[in-house]
């Protein structure tokens, strides 16, 4: 037990006297903070993303294109054929009706509030189910459109981020025209980037003639989806794919969210490189400073593992310390941060906040911990294999 | 020059400290020439975009179709060089995480409005002479190692075929163009008049119009000649330069320069601080060796002069190979094989991380070096 001893007493006399090399110990600390907040940043942005796209997803809504369209943009669907969609089994009902909404979506071209320059923001025509489809939308400002006419809801993210949005406001499109009468929430999702007028209107505005691009269908429970599946995909008057609209978000966040965690992760190894280099740099240092404090331990009888131990801890206390600051920084400047990106899916903007999760914050700590374990061995042993007779005579 | 033996010696004193501080440099510049690179990929070539061509798309958004017969028009109008168009075909190769951009083209124009990318006269007569021929960029031809002569199937998005087995369209790879570093060569470039033939609906229409211009600081007058001709018509436009343009649809990606340029600051202050602080170190260390130097006569200037080539010396070595190595790594070509539309490093971010290696040395060393200068003898000596 006199070992555990040694090492506590070593290692209590070496964190008493941090405050002596405070020059150094901060920039250890520093350095590895600075690395944790861009690790946890970075990969702040591909959390945001993924979280805006799959909690678009509901697991009781299924999403009906044409075959091979991989997104709204690219689908099409005539009148008739969303007809025979919407009499497919396990669809949710009201009354007679079902529970669907057959939808165009395009992309009108508006200032973005920040930069001024032109974005391509998402307008969606939709049929009066809609808001029973998408039960979470709720129209917090303002009121719901009017079918039949030019009115247009517009989601919240978007009445942020693009100029002419506001509840009120008059929108000029070519020469159409949308007035937008109310404002909407749908927890933070990408719908909340989306503009939504009548489809039958903007059939008209954009020459769609009887045409639709997907229809939404609300089901009467997620077990609902194969039966449903199975009689669409085998009706020969339909052409269609039917995907879980979970499913459909998830795919389209899975190119972005791969290339920022590739990135984050690439350019955070590179930079913890570095700031293993700087702990490594600074527990040298404070070795150095206190190698004949070190060789009076040892010629009093300390062993060398308890030396070992103390440096090590030291440098992992410093570690620990710098992934906290860094924690907490990147929290404290990122999360919640509002931005928009382009989605190539749909060649659409889609508004986001970077999101600081526990789980990013522990993988900054533990990448914190793991800089300093690295940086602090190399000097721990180097302290332990001191000559004690030189060191004691040197200056 | 006579005391570089010196400046050596106290460069070398620790090895290890020396040789760690030589290696976080290197990290810091290696990571500048990365994020500039990325950088520079995510302004989509904007650098290179002409400023005598102008890009004319349908005023509600880029997605809604121009008509055809618009090209006699504006190739017609007073200061027009030259006019081609370009339609997106957003077809499918294999997976749709394969994705690349595919465009049909005017095969007589397209080119001569491009010049930046070159095809060999030979491999042009043949695309000529082909349908079904298509011209696909170096990086997109190595991405998938396609070879002239190769058919290649692609599944329609949006422009599905009239005739054949369902949704695939059919191309012969003609020719392979290259151009400069910075140039994309990730596009798949083939004849509109096979789309125009054989899709089932949408004939006589076209993405957008490319305008080169005989004069570019008519570009302006121009643009709004375009619009003017076009108001109140069907289809309504909307021109600007393609700098502009390419700008403008940067900026949708979102602020990735600023992100890049966050980073950066974030890294090469953490290497400084880390550097400075082992630079200081180091001359305090040697406290007593300077007052002796003082003894025998070396002036103030002459100890700042060491102490500043010393840690010149560090973060010019070290920034330059990391500097080189980044450099190295890009030309080896882009390792996302096409996912970024450019790859190079631009020369004007070398000149830039020079001038940052010269700064870092010269701050690092500062003040350690006034420090140095300030010392008394007496004290120094007397120093243990």
């Amino acid at each position: 037990m006199s070992v555990l001893r040694q090492v506590v007493a070593v290692t209590l006399l070496n964190l008493k006297t941090i405050p002596q090399r405070l020059g150094s110990s901060a920039v250890a600390i520093f350095g590895i903070a600075g690395v944790v907040v861009v690790l946890v940043a970075v990969l702040s942005i591909a959390e945001g993303f993924r979280a805006a796209m799959q909690s678009a997803g509901s697991p009781t809504r299924a999403l009906i294109m044409r075959t091979g369209a991989d997104s709204e943009m690219t689908s099409g669907l005539g009148g008739p054929e969303t007809d025979i969609i919407k009499q497919a089994p396990g669809i949710a009902r009201d009354g007679q009706r079902t529970v669907a909404s057959a939808e165009l979506f395009v992309v009108v071209d508006l200032p973005k509030r920040s930069t001024g320059t032109d974005a391509n923001v998402p307008l969606r025509g939709i049929e009066p189910s809609a808001l029973q489809v998408r039960d979470e939308v709720k129209i917090v400002e303002g009121r719901p459109l009017q079918f039949g006419t030019n009115e247009v809801i517009v989601g919240r993210a978007a009445s942020k981020l693009f100029s002419g949005l506001d509840l009120g406001a008059e929108v000029r499109s070519g020469q159409n025209t949308w007035k937008v009468v109310g404002i909407f929430e749908a927890g933070g999702s990408v719908a909340e980037t989306e503009m939504w007028c009548d489809a039958r209107t903007l059939q008209g505005a954009y020459r769609r003639g009887n045409s639709f691009q997907s229809v939404l269908i609300k089901m009467t429970s997620p077990q609902a989806f194969d039966e449903m599946k199975n009689w669409l995909t085998s009706n020969p008057q339909v052409n269609v794919a039917v995907r879980r609209e979970q499913d459909y978000y998830s795919a389209q966040s899975r190119a972005l969210t791969t290339v920022i965690r590739t990135i984050g992760f690439a350019i955070a190894a590179l930079m913890g490189v570095g700031a293993i280099f700087g702990a490594i740099l600074t527990m040298y240092t404070a070795v150095a400073t206190r190698s004949r404090e070190i060789a009076t331990l040892r010629a009093l009888g300390f062993n060398g593992f308890a030396v070992v131990v103390s440096v090590l801890a030291e440098s992992l206390g410093l570690a620990a310390i710098g992934g906290l600051i860094g924690g907490l920084a990147a929290y404290a400047a990122f999360n919640g941060y509002q931005t928009s990106t382009i989605n190539f899916q749909t060649f659409s903007q889609v508004a986001f906040a970077f999101r600081v999760t526990p789980g990013l914050l522990t993988l900054g700590l533990v990448y914190a911990l793991i800089m300093g374990l690295v940086g602090g061995l190399m000097p721990a042993i180097r302290a332990a294999r001191l000559p004690i007779s030189s060191a004691l005579r040197e200056l | 020059m006579k005391f570089f033996p010196l400046i050596w010696k106290n460069i070398w004193r620790r090895k290890i400290r020396t040789i760690f501080t030589l290696l976080s440099i290197f990290v810091a510049f290696l990571l500048f020439g990365i994020l500039m690179t990325i950088r520079a990929a995510f302004s989509l070539g904007v650098e290179l975009a002409g400023v005598d061509r102008l890009v004319v798309i349908h005023k509600v958004s880029l997605i809604m179709p121009l008509p055809v017969s618009y090209e006699p028009r504006i190739a017609s109008t007073q200061g027009v060089a030259l006019t081609t168009h370009a339609s997106w075909f957003g077809g499918i190769y294999q997976d749709p995480q394969n994705f690349f951009a595919q465009m049909a083209v005017e095969r007589e124009t397209y080119f001569k409005v491009y010049p930046e990318f070159r095809v060999p006269p030979d491999q042009m007569k043949a695309w000529l002479a082909d349908r079904q021929g298509a011209i696909v960029g170096r990086e997109l031809a190595r991405r998938f190692g396609w070879k002239i002569g190769d058919r290649i199937p692609i599944q329609a998005t949006i422009w599905r075929p009239k005739s054949g087995a369902g949704d695939t369209w059919l191309f012969n790879v003609s020719g392979i163009y290259d151009g400069d570093p910075g140039v994309d060569t990730t596009n798949f470039l083939f004849r509109y008049d096979y789309l125009d033939e054989n899709r089932r609906q949408g004939q006589g229409l076209v993405g957008w119009y490319i305008v080169k211009i005989a004069d570019p600081s008519s570009s302006a007058a121009l643009a709004r000649t375009f619009d003017n001709m076009f108001a109140n018509s069907e289809a309504e436009t909307k021109t600007t330069t393609e700098k502009g343009f390419v700008e403008g649809f940067a900026k949708q990606i979102g602020d990735i320069g600023a992100i890049m340029m966050a980073i950066l600051a974030a890294v090469l202050f953490t290497i400084l601080l880390i550097v400075g602080n082992t630079m200081a170190q180091s001359i305090r260390e040697r406290t007593n060796e300077l007052a002796v130097l003082k003894t025998l006569g070396f002036s103030n200037g002459g100890i700042v002069t060491l102490v500043l080539v010393e840690s010149l010396f560090i973060a010019v070595l070290g920034g330059a190979l990391g500097l080189g190595l980044a450099w190295l790594f890009v030309q080896g070509g882009d390792p996302t094989h096409g996912m970024l539309p450019a790859f190079f490093l631009p020369t004007r971010n070398i000149v830039a991380g020079v001038g940052l290696m010269f700064a870092m040395g010269l701050l690092a060393g500062a003040l350690p070096a006034v420090a140095a200068m300030r010392l008394r003898i007496v004290d120094a000596l007397r120093r243990q």
